[in-house]
């Protein structure tokens, strides 16, 4: 398997101010066009989706949003993650009428979902932690949040 | 008991369909429940949808279906996953 890391500082945002979620989505497509994770097609794709299949998440604590595209806008695996000054909407997954406040945006490249499926349970054990979401929510220091999230976020099956 | 046939779709078929299939294969196995469980697209869910025991999504299901539709956010957000499981398992029993 080639080297890559699935975190970067480059491909982190704090204090993000953003008026609307398509401006967090945009924000964060560009991260992962310029450091060669998607391709350009990626941002077009991703914001086209949102529309039909909203990624909100009304996660306990602090909104989360995972934003997506189909894999074939995708050259490696890489998460972007945007921490919002203020929170933006975005509508809930499945249920498009309700919509949620969302601080943390992890923006998913994602191209073969087997391999990744460690990686996806990880997330989600994440997103079900409280105390983790409203920790990271207040970080401002890229290095501090990936030695918090690189340990979190792997490939590897959740330690037992 | 015979094997049965799961759906689970979301947008792409890519991120929750995926941990939402890899919960219920777990839950499944625990219950001693054959499961084939098959991951699409909600786009592709009519062609799969055929003969399956129960459809599990993560987003809209527009098109109605003769078989039981259960929501899968809660594999998600943690919230009620414990009651999604139940349901699962419930109707798998039947």
């Amino acid at each position: 398997m080639p080297e890559f890391n699935l975190l970067n500082v480059d491909l982190i945002e704090t204090d993000l101010e953003a008026k609307n979620k398509e401006e967090v989505i945009e924000s964060l497509a560009k991260l992962l066009i310029a450091k060669g994770y998607v391709k350009d097609s990626y941002l077009g794709a991703i914001l086209e989706r949102e529309k039909i299949f909203p990624t909100g998440l009304p996660t306990e604590g602090v909104g989360v949003a995972i934003p997506h595209a189909d894999l074939n806008h995708v050259l490696m695996p890489g998460i972007a993650l945007a921490i919002l000054k203020n929170p933006v909407k975005f509508n809930v997954m499945g249920n498009t009428a309700e919509e949620v406040d969302v601080k943390l945006v992890f923006m998913l490249a994602i191209n073969e979902p087997k391999m990744q499926v460690n990686l996806l349970k990880n997330l989600v054990s994440m997103f079900q932690d409280k105390k983790l979401l409203l920790m990271l929510s207040n970080m401002t220091s890229k290095d501090r949040i990936i030695s918090l999230l690189a340990p979190l976020i792997s490939l590897n099956p959740p330690k037992s | 008991m015979k094997t049965k046939r799961i759906i689970v779709a979301c947008g792409t078929g890519i991120a929750t369909s995926t941990v939402v299939a890899d919960k219920i294969s777990e839950a499944c196995k625990k219950e001693g429940i054959n499961a084939s469980i098959i991951q699409c697209k909600i786009t592709e869910l009519r062609s799969y949808a055929d003969g399956a025991d129960l459809i599990v999504t993560t987003t809209i299901l527009k098109d109605k279906y003769n078989i039981p539709v259960i929501n899968g956010l809660s594999f998600i957000t943690g919230i009620g996953e414990e009651k999604a499981i139940q349901e699962i398992i419930n109707e798998l029993k039947k």
